[in-house]
């Protein structure tokens, strides 16, 4: 038995799972400095998100009602009356030495997200409850430098770079979720994948977690079969992919319950997560617990959100993303099985836009679960991140369909665009890629295969049509694969009297 | 009502990052246990039912419209800095994780 | 043209507006004085003399064009060094930001710019508007005009020292818990805090957020009222400013009148403890007030006498927060040797950059705050503030405005407080309830006490927006006591340096 099923058969795992998203707005949330991803360092800060003395903050509407409508979603309630707070700490990295936060009077609290989870059972469901949802302004970027590593022990001294200080960030925090025993790495992988279709869905962040503007927490504890005391909970940060989610869940619970084999108790600590090894290692321990002073900013008025307005952005909500997905499987005849995997791609949209634009459920399918999940995969990105649109997939399905292009031909145009040459009619264009299906052209090669092969030739002549595979395989290979077969098949035996 | 000692003292020091001497603990212990005891004063006031006052002008909703606006030039922001490299702050090496 | 350093702002926009002469003139007059007189009272930390010739420069140049000009262009100010003035250096008194060059305006400065008012310069306060005397900057102290052995009261004692030594008509000051009103008084001119968010904090470092509030200091009450007016008015950069109209108070001030007027005498404010000579000038001004036909009775503000304790816990912890940001790392002093990591910097940098004072009440602020104290001393003081607010709300049902003796005593000795932080602070007990109400007062000169022939102040309180209504009151006052003494008390100064 591996350790994680020694580990399952002993305790039960409590979840947490805190979840920071940036949003997507133009400025940031107390300024107007741009939050255009990849400026030039400093270019986008002003005395507000610079901390300067002096300076004061003016809440971004739009980064309010992201959060409402985030909360919306999750089925939270929607305080009445809410209050940013100060987080009092100090560090390089924050312009102001706190961070304005919200405290005791969250936006939005107490929802819930769905998940569904595939196990050797069948299908489980699973309710995460959602703890609160809240707003907060971003830290700015430090690198460091002068150590071996570019990691921050060892390093000689610090660049701070502050563009991304004052970005709005939504901070969701679950509920401890019990009663998910061996499939906790799944309910927390699921949950983090629900979310993130479900943000993309409102157009809120563009939730990429290898940018960052999706950044996963996971808690996590133990108590033994049976007991009714849950265990000390250890945070692990870093964790920057849904793969990483589930990967660092199930090696805290084989570490966790090996120290508490040995008679050990758990440190509650901050542990980082180990993309190389899969594992969870300790973070600096703080010998005392941070005390971070809460208090309400003086600098910002009270939000009280209207009734009305609130009501109005419920009913404007997007249909959840399990529940579209399930009608759309419907559509498309997807199998459930079919339509989950294409979710955990990140496929959903992508698919829909693709057949949006003429193309088959079936194929639409084929392309980016199949072919180009496996560029992804090998690229180690997101579907989402490839550089090829629904747009350029169903140009080369038509292409495919109308026979200007084999399937062959299709994948190195796929592989050419992924490459950056254009997109797919410029690239047809340039590698002069087009199915040879002009009789004119196939003829000489077809000439030319019928005098190499004077044998198969002969007994085509006779009847014996069963050899025409040498002919055209001959052909194919002159042309290097872009000859239409089924036309060559048919001008070869036209040529040799059949 | 309030005894604070010079160990309290250090602490608060530490929180606040004041890197206070040894010296002066005892003097800052007497001055802030005086002042300690006169604040601690508002607790003889029964507020049973009274909300904080935290904001005074009772103003609320107050947002802008999510539009940019002109930062601030670089140069005129790293004149300011102590140190500074590549266009960032140069900041000394940090022991704590974050 | 006789000594221009003499005459009020409104004197001076007269001449300056009649073409008889021009505002570099009026400048020059003014940083001539400054620059002859300024080494004995210390008021200013920076004397912007190229900065205020070439805007003297710039209103002569649009009067000159016809283009429409404010009325106060081209007349003088001193500016507290608390507000940001983009390209001159802002130190708030203390050696933590010492050369730091803001690169931006305040509002407060925009305003004064866009109304032609000329700055001449920053002047001294206590470090980081924590004090009632002007002896916590980090640089040097202010001394009072009046006697030069004696404080000029605090934390805008620069701003107030400069407008009552005649060094410039108008200053900007601020005031949190009474750091215009206290200093106005003990040197002998007027000092308005306006209602909170009445004018815009952006680009006023904070001390405490939901206290400061900038005002204006003049010699009489109407050049104080056109000042607050070009100041005040909301600003969509400070989201604690109101967005409603000025209330009218230069119409107010030159009112001149009280009749019918219901006035209310703060009982807790006076009896034992206070200075004879401030009582005995209080009670005049009462006198005075009910013989221009105002009515006046006594008022209690029950829980005013736990102000001393509220504000002592709601300013630092505000202020322990707010000058957090003071690190080292990306302005102001920096403390390395080149070996110390980041945290040490942060330490060494504030213990070596913040005085005494600063630190003091950054550890109040951090005790009142951790948890386990929350609780009990800020929380609990806010909702103590609520109540005082409350009071405070009850008696304007019954009076229109409020009136106590501005300060306990007159000025005190250089030296005299500084080594005990609570006598300092009782020098705040009449002006705080105001402050942590947010309701707009001022102080007016009523006089010199009998004991040490120094200024003593009047302060007058106004509802929430009402600001006008203290003005009238102002004006009111002042004009009946010029009548008496055939002058403003500013006049009976004693003439600084021998040539006045």
């Amino acid at each position: 038995m591996s350790t994680y099923d020694e580990a399952i058969k002993k305790y039960d795992p409590v979840l947490g799972l805190e979840t920071h998203v940036e949003l997507s707005t133009n400025s940031k949330m107390f300024c107007g400095c741009s939050t255009e991803f990849g400026a030039e360092p400093n270019t986008q800060t002003c005395p507000t998100c610079l901390g300067l003395p002096g300076s004061l903050p003016v809440a971004n509407a739009i980064g309010i009602e992201s959060t409402i409508r985030i909360g919306l979603a999750l089925n939270c309630s929607i305080a009445a009356y809410s209050r940013f707070a100060r987080k009092n700490y100090f560090y390089p990295d924050m312009p102001k030495d706190f961070q304005t936060s919200q405290y005791d009077e969250p936006l939005c609290s107490n929802g819930f997200l769905d998940v569904l989870v595939d196990t050797e059972d069948g299908t489980k469901p699973f309710r995460v409850e959602i703890e609160r949802v809240h707003l907060e302004e971003d830290t700015g970027k430090l690198t460091h430098a002068g150590g071996a590593t570019g990691r921050i022990h060892g390093a000689d001294y610090s660049l701070v770079d502050y563009n991304r200080a004052g970005i709005p960030l939504v901070e969701i925090v679950t509920k401890p979720v019990p009663d998910t025993g061996e499939y906790a790495p799944l309910v927390a992988k699921a949950y983090v994948t629900e979310l993130r279709d479900l943000l993309r869905g409102l157009n809120v962040s563009d939730v990429r977690m290898e940018e960052g503007s999706l950044r996963c927490d996971v808690n996590l504890s133990l108590t033994p079969k049976g007991s009714k005391t849950w265990g000390t909970r250890t945070e692990t940060k870093n964790v920057n992919s849904l793969r990483s989610v589930e990967r660092a869940i199930r090696s805290e619970i084989e570490r966790q319950s090996l120290e508490l084999d040995k008679g050990n108790k758990i440190k509650q600590e901050t542990r980082h997560f180990q993309e190389d090894t899969g594992t969870t290692r300790s973070g600096r321990s703080k010998e005392v617990a941070e005390e971070y002073r809460y208090f309400p900013e003086p600098d910002l008025v009270p939000i009280a959100p209207d009734k009305a307005w609130i009501e109005k952005l419920k009913k404007d909500l997007p249909e959840q993303p399990s529940i579209r997905r399930t009608r759309l499987a419907k559509e498309w005849n997807f199998t459930d099985l079919e339509m989950r995997d294409v979710a955990t791609l990140g496929g959903v949209d992508l698919i829909a836009d693709t057949i949006a634009q003429g193309t088959s459920p079936a194929s639409a399918r084929k392309w980016w679960a199949g072919e180009l999940s496996g560029h992804a995969s090998k690229a180690g990105v997101e579907l989402i991140d490839l550089k090829i649109t629904p747009t350029d997939i169903a140009r080369i399905d038509a292409l495919v369909n109308d026979g200007k292009l084999t399937d062959k031909l299709a994948r190195q145009v796929i592989e050419a665009v992924l490459n950056g040459e254009g997109n797919p009619d410029e690239v047809i264009k340039k590698r002069n890629l087009s199915v040879v299906s002009d009789d004119s052209a196939l003829i000489p090669a077809i000439e030319a295969a019928i005098a190499a092969n004077p044998d198969a030739a002969a007994k085509i002549r006779e009847g014996k049509v069963q050899v025409v595979g040498v002919i055209v395989g001959a052909v194919m290979k002159t042309t290097g694969g872009s000859a239409d077969a089924a036309k060559v098949r048919e001008l070869v035996l036209k040529t040799l009297g059949q | 009502m309030s005894r604070i000692t010079r160990e309290e003292v250090a602490n608060l020091a530490r929180l606040a990052r004041l890197d206070l001497a040894e010296s002066e603990l005892d003097e800052y212990a007497q001055q802030l246990e005086i002042i300690l005891e006169s604040v601690a004063k508002v607790g003889e006031v029964s507020t049973k039912d009274v909300k904080p006052m935290s904001h005074a002008t009772g103003l609320v909703n107050i947002f802008r419209e999510d539009v940019t606006k002109e930062s601030l030039k670089r140069e005129e922001i790293l004149r300011s800095a102590p140190a500074s490299e590549d266009d960032r702050f140069r900041v000394p090496r940090i022991l704590d994780e974050e | 043209m006789s000594d221009l350093t003499k005459l009020s702002a409104v004197e001076l926009s007269s001449e300056l507006n009649k073409g008889s002469v021009s505002a570099v003139e009026v400048t020059k007059a003014h940083l001539d004085r400054i620059d002859s007189l300024d080494k004995s009272v210390q008021s200013f930390l920076h004397v912007d003399k190229t900065g205020a010739i070439k805007q003297a420069e710039e209103v002569d140049k649009n009067r000159k064009e016809n283009k429409k000009v404010s009325s106060l262009a081209g007349v003088p100010l001193a500016l507290k060094d608390v507000l940001t003035q983009q390209g001159v250096p802002t130190t708030c008194g203390s050696k933590i930001l010492e050369g730091w060059i803001p690169p931006y305006d305040s509002t407060v400065v925009k305003r004064l710019k866009s109304a032609g008012i000329v700055i001449l310069g920053k002047t001294n306060m206590d470090e980081f508007a924590m004090g009632s005397s002007t002896e916590n900057s980090a640089y040097f102290p202010t001394k009072n005009p009046w006697d030069l052995t004696k404080i000029p009261g605090g934390s805008s004692g620069g701003s107030s020292a400069a407008v009552s030594a005649f060094f410039a008509p108008l200053a900007i000051g601020t005031d949190t818990g009474g750091s215009i009103r206290q200093p106005a008084a003990v040197t002998g001119i007027v000092g308005a805090k306006p209602s909170y968010g009445g004018v815009s904090r952006f680009g006023l470092v904070a001390f405490a957020s939901s206290l400061d509030q900038a005002g204006p200091f003049a010699r009489t009450v109407l050049d104080c009222a056109m000042l607050h007016e070009v100041m005040a008015g909301h600003d969509p950069l400070d989201s604690t400013s109101i967005n409603q109209p000025v209330p009218d108070v230069v119409s107010a001030a030159k009112l001149q009148d009280v009749k019918g007027m219901k006035i209310g005498i703060i009982k807790e404010l006076g009896g034992d403890g206070w200075q004879t000579g401030v009582l005995n000038r209080f009670n005049e001004s009462v006198e005075l007030l009910k013989s221009m036909g105002a009515q006046v009775k006594e008022i209690s503000i029950p829980h005013s006498l736990y102000a001393l304790a509220t504000y002592y816990l709601i300013a630092p912890s505000e202020a322990s927060s707010n000058l957090a940001r003071f690190d080292g790392m990306r302005y102001g002093l920096r403390v390395d040797d080149g070996n110390l990591s980041a945290e040490e910097v942060m330490n060494k940098t504030r213990e070596k950059g913040f005085g005494k004072e600063v630190k003091r009440r950054i550890m109040i602020g951090t005790y009142a705050l951790s948890s386990g104290y929350y609780d009990a001393y800020y929380a609990q003081a806010q909702k103590v503030r609520a109540l005082i607010a409350q009071d405070l709300t009850n008696a304007f049902k019954e009076v229109d405005v409020l009136i106590s003796p501005t300060s306990p005593t007159t000025a005190w000795g250089l030296g005299e407080r500084v080594n005990n932080p609570m006598a300092m602070y009782l020098a705040d007990l009449a002006t705080l309830p105001p402050s942590l109400a947010g309701i707009p007062a001022m102080s007016v000169p009523i006089g010199l006490a009998d004991e040490d022939k120094l200024p003593v102040g009047l302060q007058i309180v106004a509802p929430f927006m009402n600001d006008d209504r203290m003005y009238r009151v102002g004006g009111a006052i002042e004009a009946s006591l010029k009548t008496k003494w055939n002058g403003l008390l500013i006049d009976q100064a004693p003439a600084l340096g021998g040539a006045k």
